[in-house]
């Protein structure tokens, strides 16, 4: 017979207690807080940048809490500590470019942002006044014609790939998809362009054809989301389906469809919001205009990109009122993609699947 | 309503790969058949192949005659969905569609065919139907309650309803007990032994107490090795092939002396 000779002393020891070894939870941050204090006051008294000085402190950081944290936890609880500060500094990063921008477009957007940019249009307007309205309204109508033409196309091409494609025609689609996704967007409006030239001679401008350029740049986005949803509802729910002698179209359109349909109303936001920004197929193929134009089969029409730039290269004789409405445009930019983001948030509520 | 399979010379394939072969077996109307037998040698891949439920994998594909009341079920010109009308399925995990409500999953079958029927029909079928499920009593009070609210067994009963809402005339049913407690079990079991006096019922268990329990036949499948096809080794009543089967594979499966 054997005997298990007991652990060592110093084994039992360190087994003593399950709280032992660990730093109270307040000194991680502590300690990053004293290390990006102490960064700033050496920046200060040495004259560094501030926003120097805080990297430093955020790198001495880096390594200042995981080497504390080895001390007293041990390595496996020194690399948490450290995967943890990389993650937030990523965070951090990342986010600091989106709020500069924003409070700068607010910033910057606010003193023409008013009623009057929000009504006026630029017919005959030099020097101070005139506003966004028509680039507005181009804007809205122009993408939602892109939008009224991707989605069916994008969604019936997802369709096909996720529940008919078999095959080498299957696999060329999503190739094809690929390449479009990485189409340069000028290439788009100049493809639009060259298209309509040719019924309608060259030299033509409407806003159908800077909603045809734009189709093509959300199609891809489109399919790609859609195909990721649809790949999402699981196979036992379409064969409950055809187990109860559903043909396999109403199964695609009344189980399948329905059941990702929270999904595709956020991947057609994400498309819309994609588009909703392009400036250079528009120039080639919309144009500019100072005064409204509710066609989109006849004449330029502008949108509030376009209305950027165009406020921004040329702002007129006083230049300060032009760049005050550039800025005022794009504060408006910035606002219509983020209603539109949060009605895609109402409507895939509205249709997501119901938990209790 | 309920009514005779026989199935001759059916072999099953995934592709080039034979999964199945030689199964013949006549299944009575009015009786509940258990296919027994160890995972992967065949015995869901057959009941699938009963509704044509098989082809919907992509390649794979069914040898043989599967005759229904006369009717060849693979002959041509037959349509794979009204073969599915007249031959229900419930499957091995509880499935009801999420984006409706209990009282839709029931009429699930009416409503996603676009069938069209007045409030008080569909709500009397909705009626009868749960009762013939033995969940009406449970959820009476909540049908507009998504039917992801429900407890495993219940959605499992759900599934049930949904199925017999189409009045089918077999009932196939794939390992419905084997993600439920042993309540639930017995509720299903009941269930079962009330649905055979109007459906033709087919049910793959790995529980040889539940195919003891339940069926009338029960068909044993074995299978020779890893990469060969299964076969059905023996089919009869239910008292020979767990008292005194024919076959020792059999014997040697029911008495747990397997492998």
């Amino acid at each position: 017979m054997t005997t298990i000779s007991p652990p060592p002393a110093e084994v039992l020891e360190a087994r003593k207690s399950l709280t032992q070894g660990q730093l109270p939870p307040w000194a991680q941050w502590s300690m990053v807080s004293a290390c990006l204090v102490v960064g700033l006051l050496i920046g200060l008294t040495t004259g560094f940048s501030t926003a120097l000085a805080l990297v430093l402190g955020a790198v001495a950081a880096l390594v200042v809490v995981p080497a504390v944290s080895w001390g007293v936890e041990g390595v496996r609880r020194a690399k948490d500590r450290l995967a943890t500060l990389l993650v937030t500094l990523a965070f951090v990063l990342a986010l600091l470019p989106l709020l500069s921008l924003l409070s700068t477009v607010v910033d910057r957007g606010r003193h023409r942002f008013d009623w009057k940019f929000l009504t006026d249009d630029m017919n005959r307007v030099v020097g101070e006044g005139g506003g966004a309205y028509h680039a507005i309204i181009g804007t809205l109508e122009i993408t939602a014609a892109a939008t009224i033409i991707s989605v069916p196309i994008g969604v019936m091409c997802a369709v096909y790939l996720v529940e008919y494609g078999r095959g080498w025609l299957a696999r060329s689609i999503t190739l094809l998809v690929d390449v479009m996704t990485g189409i340069p967007s000028i290439v788009a409006g100049l493809f639009a362009f060259a298209f309509f030239s040719i019924f309608f001679g060259s030299g033509i401008r409407f806003g159908i054809g800077g909603a045809v350029a734009l189709s093509l740049l959300m199609i891809p986005v489109v399919v790609r989301s859609v195909e990721e949803m649809l790949k999402l509802v699981p196979n036992e729910l379409r064969e409950a389906s055809y187990a109860l002698g559903v043909a396999k179209w109403l199964t695609v359109i009344r189980v399948v469809l329905r059941t990702a349909a929270a999904g595709i109303a956020t991947g057609v936001t994400i498309a819309i919001a994609r588009v909703i920004g392009e400036t250079a197929p528009l120039l080639v193929i919309a144009g500019m205009a100072t005064r409204t134009n509710y066609d989109l089969f006849d004449g330029r029409m502008t949108t509030l990109p376009v209305y950027i730039f165009n406020s921004n290269a040329n702002p007129g004789a006083r230049a300060e009122f032009g760049l005050e409405r550039a800025w005022a445009a794009a504060l408006t930019l910035v606002l219509i993609v983020l209603l539109l983001n949060l009605i895609a948030r109402v409507i895939s509520r509205v249709f997501a699947l119901p938990t209790r | 309503m309920s009514k005779r399979i026989e199935a001759s010379d059916l072999d099953i394939y995934y592709g080039k790969f034979r999964a199945v072969e030689q199964v013949n077996m006549t299944i009575e109307p009015r009786t509940v058949t258990a296919l027994i037998g160890p995972s992967g040698c065949g015995k869901s891949t057959y009941l699938r192949s009963l509704n044509r439920m098989h082809e919907v994998i992509p390649g794979a594909y069914v040898e043989g005659k599967v005759v229904m009341d006369g009717e060849d079920l693979y002959g041509p010109g037959v349509d794979p969905v009204v073969v599915r009308r007249h031959i229900g399925m419930v499957f091995q995990r509880p499935n009801p569609f999420p984006t409706m409500s209990i009282y839709d999953n029931v009429i699930a079958g009416v409503k996603l065919n676009g069938g069209r029927l007045r409030k008080a029909a569909l709500d009397e079928m909705v009626e009868n139907t749960l009762r013939g499920a033995n969940l009406w009593e449970e959820v009476k009070d909540r049908l507009g309650r998504p039917g992801s609210s429900l407890s495993g067994g219940q959605q499992q009963r759900l599934c049930i309803a949904r199925a017999i809402a189409t009045k089918p005339a077999v009932l196939l049913m794939d390992e419905p007990c084997s993600a439920l407690d042993p309540i639930s079990t017995l509720a299903i079991e009941d269930l079962m032994q009330q649905l055979k006096n109007d459906f033709t019922i087919v049910i793959v268990t790995h529980n040889m107490q539940q195919a003891a329990r339940v069926s009338d036949k029960t068909g044993f499948f074995n299978i020779a090795g890893t990469g060969k096809p299964g076969k059905l080794i023996e089919f009869d009543d239910t008292s020979i092939i767990f008292g005194n089967p024919k076959e020792k594979a059999t014997e040697d499966y029911v008495s747990g002396r397997f492998g």
